[in-house]
C-alpha cells in the first residue's frame, strides 16, 4: 500500500510535467492526502488532525491537555499583542497593513501574490509592512516576530483554514509544486523525505519519538517548544526536521520554505485554525 | 523494570557464553579480535551519530528502540548469506527504493570498516 502510494505519486509527479491536464492536481492531491490518513488512523476523527501527535496517542494526550491548561505561550500572546499594538516612529501600526485591522485572518497565510509571484507568509508579511513603515525588518525565527505571529494567530482561533491554489494559475500551481516535490523528496546525508516520517511511517516511533501525521502539522502554529525554551515559527522547525537528515536547512522564508509552507497548508484545508501550540 | 533486568541477564548471559567461548579456543588471539570487533560493532550500531539502528530497530539489550523496522533477531536465520546482511545496511534502497532506511555505506553515514563491524555484531543477534 505504501509503495504503491509511493510510487503514484511519484508517477504523478513525474507525468506532471508533460501531461498537467490528466494528472494530479492540487485538489486530487488534497483528497488523496486526507483519504491516506483516514485508512492510517481510522479511529481519529478528522478535526483532531490539528492536534499534531496527541491526535494519534492517547498516552501523551493527557499530558499535554494538561500543559494546556496553564498554556506556556501565553505571556507570549501578550506581549505579541503589545508588539502588535505599538505604533511604528511614523505613527502608523500593523493594524494598517492587514485586512480587518489583523484579527481574524492567519489563517488565510499563505497565499499566492501574483504581483510579486512568491508566496506571502504571514511572517513574511509583518517584516514587509515594517519595512513599509520604514522599520527594521525583525529576525525570522523566534522572538518578537514568533510572538507577534502567536498574537495574530490567536485571534484566528476556531477559523477554517482554506488556502487557495487556483487550478489556472500557472505560477501559482508552480509554486504549489516546488513546495510538494520538497515534501516528498528524499534529501539530506540521511537521505530522508519529510513524506517518509510524517506520512508513511507516521504514527511509528523513532527511537523515543512518535511521528506526527503531516494533516494538521500547520494548524497550531507558531509553537512554544520546550526544547527551545520559547516560541518558534514553522520555518524554524523546517531547519530543525531538514537537519535532523543532516541536510543544510535553507533560510527562513526562502522561496524553498514559503512553497512547502503553501503546500503544507493547503494540505491541512478545512482544518481548524489552532495556533499557538505548545510541544515538547 | 522488567524488561531492563532481562536484558541485563541476556547481556550478562552473553557475556558468560563469550568468555565460556574464548576459554576453549585454542587461539585466544585471534578470538580475541573477533569478540572485540562484535563490541566495537554493537557500539558504533548503539551510537547516535552513527549507525543509530535503535532509532529504528529493536534490538537486542537496547532501550526505548523505535518500530519502524522489524526487530533485529535471527539474523542468521534470515540472512544465511552474510553478503546479502551487509548489502542491506550498505544501500537499503537497492532492495528497496522508497525505505526509509538510510543507505549507510553509499553515503558515507558509516565507514566500511564500521559496517563490516556492524554485521559481525548483528549476526550474532
Ligand atoms: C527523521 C524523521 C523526520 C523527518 C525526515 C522529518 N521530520 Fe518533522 N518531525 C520529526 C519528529 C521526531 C518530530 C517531533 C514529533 C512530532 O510531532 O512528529 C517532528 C515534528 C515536525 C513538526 C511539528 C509538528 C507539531 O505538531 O508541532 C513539523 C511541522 C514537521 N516535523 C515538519 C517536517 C517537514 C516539513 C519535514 C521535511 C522538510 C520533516 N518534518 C522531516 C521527525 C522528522
Ligand atoms: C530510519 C529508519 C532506519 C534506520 C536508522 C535503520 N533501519 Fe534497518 N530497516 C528499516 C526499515 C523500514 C526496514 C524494512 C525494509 C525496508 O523498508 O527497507 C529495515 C530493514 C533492515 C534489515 C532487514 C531486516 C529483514 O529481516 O529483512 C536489516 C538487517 C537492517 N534494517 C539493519 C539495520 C542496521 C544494522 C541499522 C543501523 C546501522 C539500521 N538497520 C538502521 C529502517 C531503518
Amino acid at each position: 500500500m505504501k509503495k504503491l502510494l509511493t510510487a503514484t505519486l511519484v508517477v504523478g509527479m513525474f507525468a506532471g510535467f508533460t501531461l498537467p491536464a490528466a494528472q494530479a492536481t492540487p485538489s486530487k492531491d488534497l483528497t488523496e492526502f486526507r483519504d491516506y490518513f483516514k485508512k492510517r488512523f481510522p479511529k481519529t476523527p478528522y478535526n483532531d488532525y490539528i492536534n499534531g501527535v496527541y491526535s494519534i496517542d492517547a498516552a501523551s494526550r493527557e499530558q499535554w491537555e494538561e500543559i494546556e491548561e496553564f498554556p506556556p505561550y501565553e505571556l507570549n500572546i501578550s506581549k505579541g499583542e503589545t508588539l502588535f499594538n505599538t505604533p511604528f516612529a511614523n505613527g502608523k501600526g500593523y493594524a494598517d497593513c492587514f485586512p480587518n485591522g489583523g484579527i481574524g485572518i492567519a489563517e488565510r497565510y499563505p497565499f499566492f501574490d501574483d504581483a510579486s509571484g512568491k508566496v506571502i507568509t504571514l511572517e513574511s508579511a509583518v517584516n514587509a509592512c515594517r519595512q513599509s513603515n520604514g522599520e527594521e525588518p525583525l529576525g525570522w525565527q523566534k522572538g518578537a516576530i514568533a510572538d507577534i505571529s502567536a498574537y495574530m494567530h490567536y485571534t484566528s482561533r476556531g477559523n477554517t483554514i482554506n488556502i487557495q491554489v487556483p487550478e489556472d494559475n500557472a505560477a501559482a500551481v508552480a509554486a504549489y509544486e516546488r513546495g510538494k516535490n520538497h515534501f516528498y523528496a528524499k534529501r539530506g546525508q540521511l537521505n530522508m523525505a519529510c513524506a517518509d516520517c510524517h506520512v508513511y511511517y507516521s504514527g511509528n516511533k523513532i527511537r523515543a519519538d512518535l511521528l506526527s501525521p503531516a494533516l494538521g502539522h500547520v494548524t497550531h502554529f507558531p509553537v512554544y517548544r520546550s526544547k527551545w525554551g520559547g516560541m518558534g515559527t514553522l520555518h524554524r522547525r523546517y531547519g530543525g526536521c531538514n537537519k535532523q537528515v543532516r541536510a543544510k536547512p535553507y533560510k527562513p522564508q526562502s522561496d524553498e520554505y514559503r512553497t512547502l509552507e503553501y503546500f503544507h497548508t493547503y494540505m491541512s484545508n478545512g482544518l481548524e485554525s489552532n495556533g499557538p501550540g505548545a510541544r515538547k | 523494570m522488567r524488561h531492563t533486568a532481562m536484558n541485563f541477564f541476556k547481556a550478562m548471559f552473553s557475556l558468560a557464553a563469550l568468555l565460556g567461548a574464548l576459554a576453549t579456543m585454542s587461539f585466544p588471539a585471534a578470538a580475541a579480535d573477533g569478540a572485540s570487533m562484535i563490541e566495537q560493532g554493537k557500539a558504533v550500531a548503539y551510537d547516535r551519530k552513527k549507525g543509530n539502528c535503535l532509532a529504528c530497530h529493536a534490538m537486542d539489550d537496547g532501550t526505548l528502540p523505535g518500530n519502524i523496522g522489524p526487530p533485529l533477531i535471527a539474523m542468521k536465520a534470515r540472512f544465511p548469506d552474510k553478503a546479502k546482511l551487509r548489502a542491506q545496511i550498505w544501500d537499503a534502497t537497492v532492495a528497496n527504493p522508497n525505505s526509509i532506511m538510510i543507505p549507510f555505506g553509499r553515503v558515507k553515514a558509516l565507514s566500511e570498516e564500521e559496517i563490516d563491524m556492524i554485521v559481525e555484531y548483528i549476526y550474532t543477534l
